[in-house]
């Protein structure tokens, strides 16, 4: 087996005490000595720091880098103004989802930010594809980000121009010292920051965070769990290259000036993913409560009804969300059965469970827009 | 008190066996969310899963550490998972069976033997 890499605050990790698991090919912390559970309501009443350095970090340059682009996601992007960041898809020529990143306008080039797992095949999706682009994977740039409702607080301690970001805003800032890349962004449902920091600075920045008595330190667990209360899809969960936008309730990430006009089509799989219209195909992604306590797990086959022998969708995301109190899951299911409230079965250990649709997010996102 | 292997705590007393999980389980479990007990009243055979816990991070089993009746279920648990975190060697204890071979306790492990199994 390959060594698993480490990022710049493995040290740290493991000084706090971390739990240190294998993920797409790092040594990341899933948990603090706080716990899951206490780490995720941390997030949501305080700040929760999150090591997210395994995540890719590529930049496009060159005067055409939006238009180039522009042929490989359905996003707009020559619409994206300087200093603001969107929500993409690199998608296939079957309209399947090949990654979800965020790409930001930062003046004389495009800063995208994609999945750790997906990253090296991104990197090369896009070299072959955009040969007059100039492609750069800034090698020792760590990553975090910092959410919750004290998050803009605990940042603006150290630099008060944060406060007047909004959601999505992406631009550099001075913090502790560095110049750092920091967007209004996150993978929590909560109020935050995504910060980009030299590596020999990052770790600084880190300890200046974490010395605020509302910072904690979060695992990946809890990312998960965060993530899931809000309704975001996890990329080779929830989406993957054999799900569509529509089809994972993306469709509002495929850009009007993409859908028509000059600018529409031109990326692979345009005709599927345009031709969904507004109805698109099925299965379709939709939120799932489990009427009991038992957590149901990605796996899940669902059922119809109790005695169906063959299974309508499965669960590809399932778990307890801690702020909902509840188990909680999102998973695939024909159209018409995904009506709000609509009553199936979910298969865990052999019995028949009850499982009603729900609407997405099940803890309400609180962006500062 | 005795202990397995599988991280349970055996506690006898008349014949009655009082059996939860070991404080490094739980710790090891993480936060727990779920627990489906065994009915009073059922028949266990040693290595039975009668118990399934589920963690905010997976689903695990627990084995009947050996054979006899169930007695008695901790109701407690089931309804508040989290006491089986907060008091794993106390107040959330799982089950109690009645043993119908006691000799069996002799193969479980003594606390210094399970202190050395878990490292």
């Amino acid at each position: 087996m390959k060594d698993l890499r480490h990022t710049e605050f493995y040290d740290l990790h493991v000084a706090l005490g971390a739990k240190m698991v294998p993920f797409a090919g790092w040594d990341m912390p899933v948990q603090y000595p706080m716990g899951v559970m206490k780490e995720h309501l941390h997030t949501r009443a305080a700040a929760g720091l999150f090591d997210v350095s395994h995540m890719g970090q590529v930049i496009l340059r060159g005067p055409d880098a939006a238009q180039a682009l522009e042929t490989l996601v359905p996003a707009d992007i020559v619409g994206l103004a300087e200093g603001r960041q969107r929500y993409a898809l690199l998608t296939n020529e079957q309209g399947g989802i090949l990654d979800d990143l965020m790409v930001a306008n930062k003046g004389d080039h495009l800063l995208l930010v994609v999945n750790a797992a997906n990253a090296d095949a991104d990197v090369q999706h896009l070299a072959q594809n955009l040969p007059e682009i100039e492609i750069e994977t800034p090698t020792g740039r760590a990553l975090i980000a910092l959410q919750g409702p004290k998050a803009e607080a605990a940042l603006a301690a150290l630099n008060p121009a944060v406060s007047d970001m909004r959601f999505m805003d992406a631009i550099d800032l001075d913090l502790a010292g560095a110049t750092c890349w920091v967007s209004r962004s996150g993978y929590t449902g909560e109020d935050g920051f995504e910060i980009s920091v030299p590596g020999t600075m990052a770790l600084r920045l880190a300890r200046v965070l974490l010395e605020n008595p509302e910072v904690a330190p979060i695992g990946l667990g809890a990312r998960d769990s965060l993530r899931l209360e809000a309704g975001l899809p996890l990329h080779g969960a929830d989406i993957t290259p054999e799900t569509t936008p529509l089809q994972a309730g993306l469709g509002w990430s495929v850009g009007k000036a993409r859908r028509e006009g000059p600018r529409a089509g031109g990326f692979p799989g345009a005709d599927i993913i345009l031709g969904e219209g507004q109805i698109g195909r099925t299965p379709k992604l939709a939120g799932l409560r489990p009427e009991g306590r038992a957590p149901m797990r990605a796996g899940t086959q669902l059922f119809e009804t109790e005695g169906d022998a063959e299974p309508v969708g499965e669960i590809t995301s399932g778990g307890f969300g801690p702020s909902v109190g509840a188990p909680i899951a999102m998973g695939y299911l024909p159209a018409r059965l995904t009506r709000e409230g609509t009553k199936l079965y979910g298969e865990v250990r052999g019995k028949r469970l009850a499982v009603a649709v729900s609407r997405l997010p099940f803890h309400p996102r609180s962006y500062k827009r | 008190m005795k202990y397995t292997e599988e991280h349970e705590w055996l506690d006898e007393a008349d014949g009655i066996v009082t059996v939860g999980i070991t404080a490094h389980a739980a710790e090891e479990l993480g936060d727990i969310v779920f627990v489906e007990l065994p009915e009073v009243g059922a028949e266990v055979t040693k290595d039975d899963e009668i118990v399934v816990i589920e963690s905010v991070k997976a689903a695990s089993d627990i084995l009947a550490p050996i054979d006899g009746a169930i007695v008695e279920v901790n109701t407690a648990i089931a309804d508040e998972p989290g006491k089986v975190n907060e008091d794993p060697e106390g107040e959330a204890w799982f089950f109690k069976v009645r043993a119908s071979d006691l000799s069996q306790l002799d193969e479980c492990l003594d606390e210094a033997a399970y202190k050395a199994f878990i490292g």
